[in-house]
């Protein structure tokens, strides 16, 4: 019987991945002078499990790694050793090594045994290191076939006493035939201990042309159901084990009952150790089987999956674990949607005018049934931001040791929720957010007491619902923006002039536009060669905005806003001609009637228009997409004001027409990128309105601009 | 013992993959539509619908035979003007001007796109056997479009390869920039 | 056709049992620690059972000692799954009256040989 063991294999990955996350924040909640063994033992678990699956479906590399791993724990467990800084921090690189691995083999690349291979080393060097430590509990060297193994089998099976199931692998060399042995007898001789089971392994057999008869190419693998000790099939194989592979492993057995010395095996003693009768029923079909057994028994973990689009790229589908409480809310709804429907049905069946009023409630019946379905169904993509948030303690306690500096970190609001696609999009600038708090905002302990402030300082990563927005802010009470020093950058290069009068905002602002760094020396930690604006940029793409506010002294408060979803916008709908768009509402500043003598036509073809104290590019619609306008004369249209990155622009449109959430669908998904669109949506007539992308129409209008003349919108910079 | 059975099991494969069976097997069937009364015809296993003609949402700076997308059950189609794609003079839409609704093939994944034809003509059975490769059409078509030619009851019609008519309008800038 | 409890924490371990032990015929009930595994036992006589040692909850040992108090379960046969490493284990398995042990990792043939010897 063979059966596909790869059918498994995304379990496996599954419960691996999470054995890992709860390895990881047990040890980082270890107290090395105080353990909590609940914590070693919950610990041990993951790396046994891990151990014995990956084992078991040949996953070779993570079952040798894991192996040495659980030895030194079992040491700890059983208190025959004490945790040491140093074991945490070895356990912790193993969790990343681990992960990398079963990365690897996810994606079916060979895996790299590079850093494990460093790390059972330094495991062995801890375990040799000491001989007190070693006790009875076997070598941890041992991973395929060493002798310290086979000795501790020994003597288990020595005591046990009962039948035993014995897998011999035996490749002998290829010249045993002519030293006179014969491995028929052998194996007549292994048949008279018990059972044996021959498999010969042929794969090493040359081609007929080139065989020599006296030459032994097969190898073989023996399983011998036999009561008899390892000694006893050893000293079969005495004559030819020095020129074989022989591996000689025990990897069953049943005890021997007739030993009366404990209380459970003089129960057993009173009837024969097979018992049962059995009923050997005809094999079910197998797939069946499975399947129902999945919807069955497995049923909580089969529900809790729903997979979200299936991208054909990777080989799995990425899923989507989500409680039981969201679907069963999805379930009720759509109860409810049916009975408005037959409702409906009936009305219609038999229409008069009479019932107006019933198909009038029905109607709203049904609008209000269809919202709470389209926010159940978006509640279902939304996750807690805990599984973001979860990679920070880890994150802050290697970053604070590399830096010498003394870090607490608080989560609060872990338990808000945000789009799936959200989370894994605000990762990275999270991230990023956190390294720089910590590399250029907490002081050294140094500095922080002479500024009469605790040695520790504090990360605090805070979310919450606001509006339809997650807001989460990265504080921290460290020293805080130095105003001078980003006005001097900014001037240096070039982002301000000498003499410009920024607000404070405007200076903080600074931080995030392109090619501006504070770090005087670009540090391991955040110099990364990815700046602020990568993050604002990151944001932006997610239609969201980040600000930062600061006092010096005291720290800083970056404070990003997301909407809870990419599926839905808020959107001003605008006409140009007979075209309609949707622009994302998050960007618009404001919208005015120009007055002619506020519109300045720069040489160069560009227009600019004074808003106050600014003066701002006007980007024509019309000019950058083709469209015939209703007018083009500038006066009599509209300007929207527009936050185009860390710049303003202003969009001419014919009118603005309401305002409305859209549900965002890809233009690309059936067509290709479209310069200046992100998206495009269905409006209620069933017609579809492409919506504009912001930050791609400033670089269309500069590009338009550009016969010749270089015209810098807003002075960005586009990695297009 | 060996031999003897080898060649009756030969004689069975013959008896097998005689007259009946290869011919059902390499017939295919294709929607054939009209175009400058020219027939064309694409592989019906990629038609999806077949629609009238709708006003659409034209797509800003997108190549001329690109007239623009529409809503289809919820999703975005893109529609194509062959007319305009074959650089064949355009026509007024009339009531007989459909869209044929194709999933076509992209990297490897399905895509959905509407095409403007002149009119649907018909459903026939054609076998490879039946078809010639393409001689050169002159300029307004190209023949890597082209699957082939075949002739049914004394007309000709051009069997089009979809996937490789469209895969131009579904690549991006930046990806058409690798290629070179 | 008879009725086998596998207990195992990992959930992939557990489908891979009872997948291989489904597809030679076999009822398969599973639990994924000894607390559960008892209750399961408790529910309705079994032909026998397969445990993981390392458990949360409840681990294989007291499992099979719990299951040993009852009059059901006296003389059912108990198979172990042990790690190679873990050779202690054997011992104290066999003093809480565990039939048999399978070593950890094993493949589904070796599996079932050893099902199959148990079960007559």
């Amino acid at each position: 019987m063979s059966i596909d063991l790869s059918q498994f294999h995304q379990i496996f990955y599954e419960e691996s991945y999470e054995g890992l996350d709860s390895m990881e924040s047990c040890l980082l909640d270890i107290d090395c002078n105080n353990v909590d063994m609940e914590s070693i033992n919950t610990i041990f678990r993951a790396a046994h499990s891990i151990k014995g699956s990956s084992g078991t479906f040949g996953f070779k590399e993570v079952a040798a790694f894991t192996h040495v791993l659980e030895t030194l724990l079992d040491q700890i467990r059983d208190s025959s050793r004490d945790i040491e800084p140093e074991h945490v921090d070895l356990f912790l690189q193993s969790v990343d090594c681990l992960r990398s691995m079963l990365a690897q083999l996810q994606a079916d690349e060979a895996v790299s045994t590079d850093q494990s291979g460093v790390l059972i080393d330094a495991f062995n060097a801890i375990l040799d290191g000491d001989s007190a430590a070693k006790i009875e509990s076997c070598s941890a060297s041992e991973s395929e076939n060493s002798q310290a193994s086979t000795e501790a089998d020994d003597s288990a099976s020595d005591e046990a006493g009962g039948d035993s199931i014995w897998q011999i692998h035996f490749v002998p060399e290829v010249n045993m035939l002519r030293t006179g042995n014969e491995p028929l007898r052998m194996f007549r001789e292994l048949g008279a201990l018990g059972t044996l089971t021959v498999t010969a392994i042929v794969d090493e057999i040359p081609a007929f042309e080139v065989i020599h008869p006296e030459e032994c190419h097969t190898g073989w693998d023996l399983l011998l159901d036999t009561k008899a000790s390892k000694s006893a099939i050893e000293e079969i194989f005495e004559w030819v084990a020095d020129e074989a592979e022989l591996i000689i492993t025990e990897v069953a057995g049943l005890f021997d009952m007739t030993d009366d010395s404990d209380v459970a095996s003089s129960v057993a003693d009173d009837a024969p150790v097979v018992p049962v009768a059995v009923v050997e029923g005809s094999p079910k079909a197998a797939p069946e089987s499975i399947s129902s057994d999945d919807a069955g028994k497995s049923g909580e973990l089969a529900a809790k999956k729903v997979a979200s689009k299936p991208t054909q790229k990777t080989p799995e589908a990425t899923s989507i674990r989500v409680g039981t409480d969201k679907i069963d809310s999805l379930v009720n709804l759509v109860g409810e949607l049916v009975i408005t429907q037959s409702m409906l049905g009936q009305v219609g069946e038999e229409f008069t005018m009479e019932k107006l009023a019933i198909l009038q409630e029905g109607l709203a019946q049904l609008e209000h049934n269809t919202r709470d379905l389209q926010e159940s169904v978006m509640r279902i993509r939304m996750l807690p931001i805990s599984f973001s948030f979860s990679r920070f303690p880890r994150l802050v306690r290697d970053l604070s040791r590399q830096l010498d500096k003394k870090v607490e970190l608080i989560l609060i609001g872990e338990q808000t929720e945000l789009d799936k696609t959200v989370m894994e999009k605000i990762g990275d600038p999270l991230v990023h957010l956190v390294r720089n708090s910590l590399d250029h905002g907490l002081e050294v302990p140094a500095d922080r007491i002479a500024a009469g402030k605790p040695e520790t300082g504090t990360i605090t990563l805070n979310a919450f619902h606001q509006g339809g927005n997650i807001i989460i802010e990265i504080t921290d009470d460290g020293a805080g923006l130095n105003k001078e020093r980003i006005r001097k950058k900014a001037i240096d290069s070039g982002l301000i002039g000498e003499k410009e009068l920024l607000t404070d905002e405007q200076v903080n602002d600074l931080i995030f536009r392109p090619g501006f760094s504070t770090a005087d020396e670009v540090t391991d930690v955040s110099g990364r060669g990815v700046g602020m604006d990568v993050v604002r940029r990151n944001i932006q793409e997610l239609n969201g905005s980040i600000e930062v506010s600061s006092e010096e002294g005291k720290g800083s408060v970056f404070t990003i806003r997301l909407p809870l979803t990419l599926a839905i916008l808020d959107g001003q709908l605008i006409r140009l001609g007979e075209q309609k768009y949707i622009i994302p509402l998050v960007s618009i500043v404001e919208s005015l009637q120009p007055n002619a003598e506020d519109i300045n036509h720069v040489a160069g073809g560009c227009d600019v228009f004074k808003l106050r104290d600014d003066y701002i590019p006007i980007i024509k619609l019309w000019e950058i997409f083709g469209v015939e306008p209703s007018t083009k004369e500038l006066s009599e249209s509209l300007l929207v004001v527009l936050e185009a990155g860390a710049d303003k622009v202003a969009l001419v449109v014919d009118d603005l027409l309401g305002q409305q959430q859209v549900v965002i669908k890809s233009m690309e998904s059936n067509y290709k990128k479209v310069e200046g669109v992100s998206g495009a949506t269905i409006l209620g007539d069933g017609t579809v309105s492409l919506i504009l992308d912001i930050s791609d129409m400033v670089h269309m209008a500069g590009a338009y601009h550009q016969n010749g003349k270089v015209v810098s919108i807003g002075g960005r910079h586009r990695a297009a | 013992m060996a031999l003897a059975e080898q060649s009756s099991l030969e004689s069975v494969d013959e008896a097998i993959g005689g007259s009946t069976f290869a011919e059902d097997e390499n017939l295919e069937q294709y929607l054939t539509f009209i175009m400058n009364d020219e027939e064309y015809g694409v592989d019906i296993l990629s038609v999806q619908e077949i629609r009238g003609w709708e006003p659409v949402t034209p797509v800003p700076n997108s190549p001329a035979h690109v007239k623009g997308v529409v809503n289809l059950r919820g999703i975005i189609v893109p529609i194509v003007d062959l007319r305009a794609k074959f650089n064949l003079e355009n026509v007024e839409y009339g009531p007989l001007t459909v869209v044929i609704v194709l999933r076509v093939q992209f990297d490897g994944n399905d895509r959905v796109m509407g095409v403007v034809v002149d009119a649907v003509s018909d459903v026939y059975g054609l076998s490879l056997e039946d078809m010639q490769t393409a001689p050169d059409l002159g300029d307004h078509v190209d023949t890597n479009y082209i699957r082939g030619l075949a002739a049914v009851d004394e007309k000709m019609i051009v069997v089009l390869d979809i996937d490789a008519l469209l895969e131009s309008d579904m690549r991006n800038p930046a990806d058409l920039n690798v290629v070179h | 056709m008879a009725k086998i409890l596998a207990v195992d924490d990992s959930a992939s371990m557990r489908q891979m049992v009872s997948f291989t032990l489904q597809g030679a015929g076999y009822d398969v009930i599973e639990a994924s620690d000894g607390q559960e595994a008892l209750d399961k036992a408790k529910g309705g006589p079994v032909d026998l059972v397969l445990s993981d040692v390392n458990m949360p909850v409840m681990d294989g040992i007291s499992l099979i000692k719990n299951l040993r108090q009852l009059p059901d379960y006296k003389y059912t046969p108990i198979l172990m799954l042990t790690t190679e490493s873990a050779s202690g284990k054997k011992t104290e398995g066999k003093a809480a009256g565990a039939t048999g042990w399978i070593v950890k990792p094993f493949n589904p043939d070796q599996l079932l040989n050893t099902i199959k010897k148990v079960l007559g």
